[in-house]
């Protein structure tokens, strides 16, 4: 396999007494779903807003395409092409879909009135909302005017994705991605998931739902005890061996105690 | 809920989904109307309030009468201005009257007492005016103090300023027109047609098309809605929400102190105990126009109809000769019934 594209290794993160990493590594290779999984209180949360920018770690080193990052922000792990979906989605419910995909970094028109007055580029902003949505296959939503609060739950966690989508030029974090949502539209989740892989952009989930998680993963990371178990394929094993690791259970072969 | 498939009745899940949309009442049509144009409830009462009034005395529809109606509402509507921008962070600011005042005393007192320039004297006030507004944005985004507590402290701080910089004393009309006529600009009146219009009514008017361009054009306004609406959210989206809350109460204070500027015309004179009510004023109008106090939602148009809505119903009330104490009784309840209306509406999207 080719190099990892995101690596962390050592990571370490102290809150008071509590060690909620402990010397972490983790490996994401380009164009694969890596799920992350592991007991509450395993630490993953710790891992991925440090990998997200949310959270500094103490000691130990993030290398994106194999060169150091510092993100002090979610903002500079953005502009560094890490693109984070949040189980809370941060979408703002009363704002439209296509206000919602641009928070944060919406366009200005461009000449006099876009850069003395400000005046947003409605227009841009709508034809590449409609286009990224449509591109996602989520284009029974029509008007993308609407309030966010007006959609069911998997539509606002497809316009979350796609928003993603649209800017994470080199990696998506989706944090319990299905974890609110009924059986059919966690369906279409799923299927937004592969369709954005397709892409070839890498996907980290974090999710409690083995089914999905063995369903779409091609490699399953296993937290326990604030560091990574092991990796394990998950055409190798099953979903109680997993449950199993991650309990403590029982050990992988080839990892000591 | 409805587009979960029932596992026992397969395909259920699309005929209730289609049933509950095309059975919506009349009344949950109405909701999901005012939902999508929330100022068309204050539109809605102002049209009814003028048509009702304008058939209980014939005076009422005179330009004449219409148009001193504008005039008696456009100070406290500029302030509601202010007070909108604040409402729409989730916050309220109950100094923003006091500041007006503290403003046309410092004002008044630079260009009277102090000998300063009219014009420098104007551009100070308005500085003093961002400056009220930075400290009650520092105290609510660095001290993380509830802004309704924040601003209940600095109305107080403000109001002794205000009558330790006045001394209590009023600078009078005549000495404003010989010493500083350019502060009593906005008094000035002009006709249209039979409607006797001030300058002052004309600042409200553009300074709410203002905002309404800054909150619906550019990227402050989307960002001002989104910090209001979740604020968590907009900080996990990438707004720095503690830049957007401080630039927020900062262009307020400015309002603020263009209102000053606009109630010394409509006073003509400086009095350091005018307009004591005006914090509560802009309130209500901002309420009855439509923007939630939760923040995030509603039109910035909603206050400008909310305070003409007040002037409507004194105005009417006046004229058909009922005591003033019906007044108040009748904008006590169009605040409830518009807190009421907005709370009605919100149920919408659960």
């Amino acid at each position: 396999m080719n190099q990892p594209l995101l690596t962390a290794r050592g990571l370490v993160k102290r809150y008071g007494r509590v060690t909620a990493m402990d010397g972490a590594d983790f490996e994401l290779y380009p164009g694969e779903i890596l799920a992350v999984i592991g007991d509450n209180g395993a630490g993953k949360s710790t891992l991925i807003k440090a990998l997200s920018g949310a959270v500094r770690p103490d000691e130990g080193e993030i290398l994106l395409d194999g060169k150091p990052v510092s993100f002090g922000s979610p903002l500079e792990a953005r502009q560094a092409g890490i693109e984070t979906v949040y189980q809370t989605l941060a979408l703002s419910p009363a704002l439209s879909i296509a206000d919602n995909m641009f928070m944060g970094r919406e366009l200005r028109r461009p000449g006099i009135m876009g850069k003395w007055f400000g005046m947003l580029d409605t227009a841009a902003m709508h034809d590449f909302s409609r286009q990224k949505l449509s591109e996602l296959g989520l284009m029974t939503i029509q008007n993308i005017n609407q309030p966010v609060e007006t959609l069911s739950g998997g539509q606002r966690q497809g316009v979350a994705v796609a928003r993603a989508a649209a800017f994470g030029s080199r990696v998506i974090i989706l944090d319990e991605p299905t974890a609110a949502l009924g059986v059919k539209e966690s369906r279409r989740v799923l299927d937004l998931i592969q369709d954005v892989r397709s892409r070839g952009i890498p996907i980290v989930l974090i999710s409690h739902n083995m089914p999905h998680v063995f369903e779409i993963a091609d490699r399953i990371h296993i937290h326990r005890l604030g560091r990574r178990l092991c990796v394990i394929n998950p055409r190798e094993h099953s979903m109680s061996d997993a449950v199993a690791y991650m309990t403590g259970a029982s050990l992988p072969a080839g990892v000591a105690a | 809920m409805s587009d979960t498939p029932d596992p026992v009745v397969p395909r259920s899940g699309e005929t209730v989904a289609s049933f509950e949309h095309s059975g919506r009442s009349p009344l949950q049509k109405l909701q999901h109307f005012l939902h999508q144009f929330p100022t068309m409830v204050p539109v809605i009462v102002l049209i009814l309030s003028v048509i009702a009034f304008g058939l209980i005395s014939p005076n009422f529809f005179s330009a004449f009468n219409l148009s001193l109606i504008l005039q008696q509402v456009a100070v406290v509507g500029t302030l509601a201005a202010a007070q909108s921008l604040v409402i729409l962070t989730a916050g309220i600011d109950l100094s923003v009257g006091a500041v007006m005042v503290l403003i046309s005393v410092v004002m008044g007192n630079l260009a009277v007492n102090y000998g300063v320039p009219v014009p420098i004297a104007i551009f100070i006030g308005l500085g003093c005016g961002a400056a009220t507004g930075a400290l009650n944005g520092l105290l609510v985004t660095r001290l993380k103090l509830p802004p309704f507590i924040t601003t209940l402290g600095t109305w107080n701080i403000f109001l002794a300023l205000n009558y330790y910089l006045s001394a209590r004393e009023t600078i009078r009309s005549q000495t404003l027109d010989a010493e500083a006529p350019l502060l009593k600009f906005f008094g000035t009146r002009f006709e249209i047609g039979g409607a006797v219009l001030t300058y002052g009514v004309v600042l409200m008017l553009v300074v709410f098309a203002v905002l309404y361009y800054a909150l619906y054009k550019t990227a402050w306004g989307r960002r001002v809605y989104a910090v209001g609406d979740d604020p968590e959210a907009a900080a996990l989206a990438g707004i720095q929400t503690k830049r957007v809350l401080m630039s927020v109460y900062v262009v307020a204070g400015i309002i603020c102190g263009l209102a000053a500027w606009s109630s010394i015309g409509r006073v003509g004179s400086v009095s350091p105990t005018s307009f004591f009510e005006s914090n509560l004023e802009s309130i209500t109008a901002v309420v009855i126009g439509g923007i939630s106090l939760f923040g995030g939602r509603g039109s910035i148009l909603g206050p400008l109809i909310g305070a003409l809505i007040v002037g409507v119903f004194n105005s009417g009330l006046r004229l058909a000769g009922v005591d003033v104490l019906w007044q108040l009784f009748a904008t006590g309840w169009l605040i409830i019934l518009a807190v009421a209306i907005d709370q009605w509406i919100r149920k919408v999207s659960s």
